[in-house]
């Protein structure tokens, strides 16, 4: 017991010393990221990671599903790329790709916001409905954009997922949420709000026919999404290292007055405090959603 | 009246000249009572053009009043025999939400409600009306007793939100936020919803899915604080004022929106002029709104309180 204790803190110890080396060599990394900026080289070739600050070629880490080569760091993905990676190739049918995002309270400034939020993320809104196939199986599915708004709910987000969530109860086919938001879109103000209690509302539907629900946290998921049906799945899974809260925590150390712990509403502690069933790295996801899936549609026959 | 605010003063004024006139009368023993009604009227009309005319930034002070009734001012006037139940029996009692069961015009109901605290110790104890997780599974625990024995649920909704806090998130407030969202859209019996003060965003909607939902004139719903809009779009929490004009969070934008059903009248001045007054217009709400409710089978009204929401935005 006694040996054990100080081995453990002879650890703790080294772990003081390789952290400083850590940030020895964060620093050497940024001055050379610094000198890449300075010197012009194109951002769509180079992507610094956020993680390990290790500067990668773009291509490397798109081929490895967007994760750092060297530290296992999850880049925040696109809602197309998410499906590609998840779903079988050419299984997609979108759905509701008419819905088009208006300015239902004249928010000033808003129209101006939507119209970079298209250029920058190439989508028609924060969300991705539709059905597709994993390894045969199919499924409803939705993916948030996080490049569009942070991901940002509003009606138009509210709307699609719940006709994606009633869909599914009506052609009795399992639900998967990819969730990736910075909460209610503020923009849309109490309408968002009530977007909340929309999806909430339509998973209950969902939920009586008894069918299932699988729920993947990504980076970040927080606000009114994390309140309402990223929590409600039937079996919750998250990426590692992905933010996952209600307030955000610049919002709680603003409340609170004092710096978070390190690791504070992230998967890993989340998965601590009992509120997501798995952390799984991306490589493996679609493995483990097509496991849950298959599972699920075994007919459950025991003898009485 | 030293809880009065900025743009009251004008009527603090005329009331003391009012006042001050009344006494020099007495003590001089002059008639000026025409003078006295000329400034009666003119108070009077001071007073409609200034409540009549409220922007969106002086309802949510009023709506913030620490004068302002609270969830249980208005039990204690428009419910009997309220028996209050405690805990969430998982973790704590949360003194931020308050339930009960009591009788309304003798049927048998369940009352729940954010709490604020009337004075700042009380403020403490109640957190200022921001729930813990707790809070949320204790309304919970209430609603589904209340099903269990086929009760109504009414539900006064007065927060600046949830809680934002290192505890609140170990213990899962968004889960418990999001269960309530799920479990209130499928409970088999009536809930009536009332905004009493400030719906803050997700802490209130946690209570917020009923059959009828109704706010006080002078309440104010939103997504998110004036001052947290204002530091979100303009990085500056002091243009708290200029948020609240944009962002549609008035009982009446609410209605035009068709978020609510029902604007219940409060006095010249605000609720906590004639608290009597406020609690039996609501009553007066509810026990109507109720009886049609009480009429519906559980399929139409589940099907109905989905509609509701469902219409919500596109």
């Amino acid at each position: 017991m006694i040996s054990e204790f100080l081995r453990k803190k002879k650890k703790y110890v080294t772990i003081n010393l390789n952290e400083k080396e850590d940030k020895k060599k964060t620093s050497m990394n940024i001055e050379f990221a610094n000198r890449i900026v300075e010197k012009d080289i194109d951002e769509k070739i180079w992507i610094k990671c956020s993680n390990c600050s290790e500067i990668l070629l773009s291509e490397d880490v798109e081929k490895n599903l967007y994760i750092c080569n060297k530290c296992d760091y999850h880049f925040r993905m696109g809602a197309r790329d998410r499906l590609s990676i998840v779903l079988d190739e050419n299984s997609f049918k979108e759905y509701d790709k008419e819905l088009k995002i208006t300015n239902p309270l004249d928010f000033p400034g808003y129209s101006e916001k939507i119209s970079k939020a298209l250029e920058k993320s190439g989508e028609d809104e924060a969300v991705i409905t539709g059905e597709g196939k994993i390894n045969g199986i199919q499924a409803v599915v939705c993916a948030m954009e996080p490049k569009f708004m942070m991901g940002s709910m509003g009606c138009v987000v509210g709307e699609k997922i719940s006709r994606a969530i009633e869909r599914a109860t009506r052609k009795r086919l399992p639900l998967i949420i990819f969730s990736a938001s910075g909460g209610a879109r503020m923009q849309e103000g109490i309408l968002s709000l009530m977007q909340m209690a929309k999806t909430s509302a339509a998973l209950s539907r969902f939920s009586e026919k008894r069918l299932p629900y699988v729920s993947v946290l990504t980076d970040p998921t927080t606000g009114g999404v994390t309140a309402s049906f990223a929590m409600l799945g039937d079996i919750i899974i998250s990426e590692p290292g992905a933010l996952i809260g209600f307030a955000g925590p610049r919002v709680i150390e603003q409340t609170i007055r004092q710096r978070l712990p390190e690791g504070f509403q992230r998967a890993e502690f989340l998965k601590e405090r009992g509120f997501v069933d798995k952390i799984v790295h991306r490589k493996n996801l679609r493995e483990i959603l097509f496991k849950i899936l298959y599972i699920h549609t075994l007919e459950g026959e025991v003898n009485e | 009246m030293n809880n009065a605010l900025e743009f009251e003063r004008p009527i603090i004024e005329l009331e003391d000249k009012i006042h001050e006139l009344e006494s020099f009368i007495r003590e001089n023993e002059v008639d000026l009572s025409h003078e006295i009604d000329i400034l009666k009227n003119k108070l009077d009309n001071i007073k409609k053009n200034i409540y009549n005319n409220l922007t969106p930034w002086q309802k949510v002070k009023i709506a913030r009043l620490l004068d302002r009734p609270t969830t249980l001012e208005y039990i204690e006037r428009i419910f009997t025999d309220f028996i209050e139940l405690h805990g969430d029996r998982l973790y704590r009692d949360d003194y931020a939400i308050i339930g009960g069961i009591g009788l309304l015009d003798g049927i048998p109901v369940t009352v729940i409600g954010h709490q604020k605290g009337r004075d700042t110790k009380e403020n403490i104890k109640r957190n200022f009306g921001m729930a813990h997780p707790e809070g949320y599974r204790k309304a919970l625990r209430l609603m589904e007793q209340a099903e269990k024995f086929e009760r109504p649920v009414i539900m006064f909704i007065d927060t600046p939100g949830a809680y934002c806090g290192i505890g609140a998130e170990e213990r899962g407030q968004g889960e418990a936020i999001a269960t309530n969202l799920l479990q209130m859209s499928k409970l088999k019996i009536p809930i009536i919803v009332v905004v009493i003060g400030e719906g803050g965003s997700g802490g209130a909607l946690a209570l917020g899915i009923g059959d009828r939902v109704c706010m006080l004139e002078h309440s104010v719903y939103s997504v998110i604080s004036p001052e947290g809009l204002s530091s979100i779009l303009w990085k500056d929490a002091s243009l708290a004022e200029k948020a609240a004009e944009i962002m549609k969070l008035t009982a009446q934008d609410l209605l035009e929106l068709n978020i609510i059903d029902k604007v219940i009248e409060e006095p010249l001045g605000g609720a906590h002029k004639d608290v009597d007054l406020v609690s039996s217009n609501i009553k007066n709400y509810i026990v109507k709104e109720l009886t049609e409710l009480l009429k519906l089978d559980s399929n139409t009204l589940l099907d109905m309180r989905y509609q509701r929401i469902r219409k919500i935005g596109v």
